[in-house]
């Protein structure tokens, strides 16, 4: 290698790091900005999740639960724990993207990010990331309020906990940008959580396995996403599940992927936020 | 190299409801120009905005900016490029701060390296003082600035403000005139619409006027303003007059007791007009321009565009 072909390579070499110093500062800088909204309004997005799931577990957990006894060889608010992290950690996860990513384009301050030089994976990856944050920091909550009513809970599969806990994160993170490029109004940031998210959750098994419906209950259960993550979820906690590990991680990942291109693709055609 | 900051070829848009906002226009503002591009409402200037600044999908044309083409090296257009928008567009409750410091950070510059930048453009703009406020607490003058420091932080070279003294006051808008002569004087190309004509008149060395779409005037405002025919002068009096008098070929109205106006034709000196005024006796205390020039010729092209 000559000197003029040296000096060309660490030019270009130069360039190329400054260029993904500068995408690494503004994924950062959008990431701390969305950790900031959720944290500026704990009262908000942090109390809530804390306070219902007490009231799930005060009732479902210590009244209710002794009188329905064992579920899959667990007592009942043992067997609940895992299916309301994952309730807390979708809805939160969902909601944060959702509501953030709408907000942006009502306030149009959209503008900023769409003015500046940042590529459109890292927009989309810097909402994922305060998604997965709020997500993540809400799972924790409920496994410590958790604690607080079964003190002498141990997780089965902690590697397996932390993946389906990110993974869900994401994934649902996804699902919850997309449905705020295509909301023109608030109504539209609600009506998915509230008429399809919730129901299919709580029918996913967060409070029951599937084994004790009748047959044709189970069959139509089993076309429940939200049934996989569930059990994906309570299979690293406690070590059981209603369905293969393999394949459920396997749709998740699927779905990750298809959902990430369907964003791409909406961000690059510029549905939704640009005219 | 190019020699322009600015280069728009044929370009158009037309919206999913299918109004056509602009019919192929062809601009180019010089590097180091003041350049302002005026129209009614409507006429298509936020849509052209909007495109270069890459907010706004055009239907066919090209656009360049400092030579950097935007279908090709967006990412590097962009960064050269500052836009302040017509509307508010930052975060309401966010403070002036965290806004300022973010917006640096979307253009790859890290906390550390904004904050002495951040600190200069604050005080510039005397927004310093409020920096721990959230900007829903600002008054609509103050916002106008904060949406100024935000486009300015990284140092781009070519800003475009769409409107940015619109609904604010008088003295605030000669500050804000002044801090854009500064950086324009600093190699920053500014390129400006407004819907105050004397804003432009003021500013701008070259100017464009867009309406329905097209680009109906594009030249310097030297060369604009002396298209005009008829130059009009106001003289503030010594001593009341009841009725304007009456000079052949010099037109006049008076205002007031105290305040002349004279329409004086391009062809005429304007010395024969003092030499009347003298002869009836009318003392002149002083004398300045109607500043209303620019406007006269604006409704002219856009009516005649119209017709």
């Amino acid at each position: 290698m000559n000197q003029i072909d040296l000096r060309s390579y660490l030019l270009r070499w130069s360039i190329l790091m400054k260029n993904n110093f500068s995408v690494a500062v503004s994924l950062w800088t959008l990431t701390v900005k969305e950790v900031r909204r959720f944290l500026r309004i704990w009262v908000q997005t942090l109390v809530p999740p804390a306070v219902t799931m007490s009231l799930y577990f005060v009732i479902f957990g210590s009244l209710i639960g002794p009188r329905i006894g064992s579920m899959d060889g667990f007592d009942y608010i043992q067997y609940m724990i895992p299916g309301l992290i994952m309730l807390s950690v979708i809805t939160n996860s969902y909601n944060n993207v959702v509501s953030s990513f709408y907000s942006v384009k009502f306030q149009k301050s959209i503008e900023e990010l769409l003015i500046s030089p940042m590529p459109n994976w890292t927009i989309l990856l810097g909402f994922v990331l305060g998604g997965v944050c709020r997500g993540v920091l809400i799972g924790i909550i409920v496994f410590g309020v958790s604690l607080l009513f079964y003190p002498d809970f141990t997780v089965a599969n902690p590697l397996l906990t932390v993946i389906v806990l990110f993974l869900t994160s994401i994934l649902f993170s996804l699902m919850g940008f997309i449905n705020a490029v295509f909301a023109d109004s608030f109504d539209d940031i609600s009506i998915i959580p509230t008429f399809i998210l919730t129901p299919l959750i709580y029918l996913g098994g967060v409070f029951y396995s599937i084994n004790i419906l009748p047959e044709t209950w189970r069959s139509i259960s089993m076309a429940n996403p939200m049934l996989y993550v569930v059990n994906t979820f309570r299979e690293g906690m406690l070590g059981v599940s209603d369905v293969s590990i393999s394949f459920s991680l396997g749709m998740i990942i699927v779905f990750i992927l298809i959902l990430t291109s369907s964003c791409l693709y909406l961000l690059n055609k510029g549905t939704g936020i640009r005219q | 190299m190019t020699e322009f900051a600015l280069e728009i070829n044929n370009l158009q848009k037309v919206y999913d409801n299918n109004v056509v906002a602009l019919k192929g226009i062809d601009l180019k503002v010089k590097k180091g120009d003041f350049y302002a591009l005026l129209g009614p409402n409507g006429a298509g200037k936020s849509s052209t905005i909007g495109i270069i600044g890459s907010l706004v999908t055009k239907s066919d044309g090209t656009v360049s900016v400092f030579g950097n083409d935007i279908d090709k090296d967006l990412n590097k257009a962009k960064s050269l490029l500052g836009v302040v928008s017509q509307e508010i567009n930052f975060s309401q409750f966010e403070k002036v701060l965290d806004i300022v410091v973010t917006q640096a950070g979307f253009y790859g510059i890290p906390k550390s390296i904004a904050m002495p930048k951040v600190k200069s453009i604050l005080k510039r703009l005397s927004l310093w003082d409020k920096r721990n406020f959230q900007a829903r607490t600002l008054s609509g003058g103050y916002k106008r600035r904060l949406m100024i420091a935000k486009a300015i932080i990284h140092e781009p070279k070519l800003l475009i403000l769409d409107e940015p003294t619109a609904g604010v006051d008088i003295e605030l808008r000669r500050e804000m005139w002044s801090f854009l002569k500064e950086i324009n004087k600093n190699g920053t190309t500014i390129i400006l619409t407004t819907h105050y004509l004397e804003e432009a008149e003021q500013l701008c060395r070259n100017i464009g006027i867009i309406d329905q779409g097209s680009i109906v005037a594009n030249t310097s405002m030297k060369d604009l303003l002396g298209t005009l025919n008829v130059q009009g002068f106001v003289f503030d009096l010594h001593q009341p007059l009841e009725k304007a008098p009456i000079i052949e070929g010099f037109p006049l109205k008076l205002e007031d007791p105290l305040t002349l106006v004279a329409a004086v034709n391009k062809d005429r000196s304007i010395n024969a007009l003092f030499s009347e005024l003298t002869k009836l006796n009318i003392k002149i205390k002083s004398m300045r321009n109607e500043s209303n020039r620019l406007e006269e010729l604006f409704i002219e092209m856009v009516n005649s565009n119209e017709k």
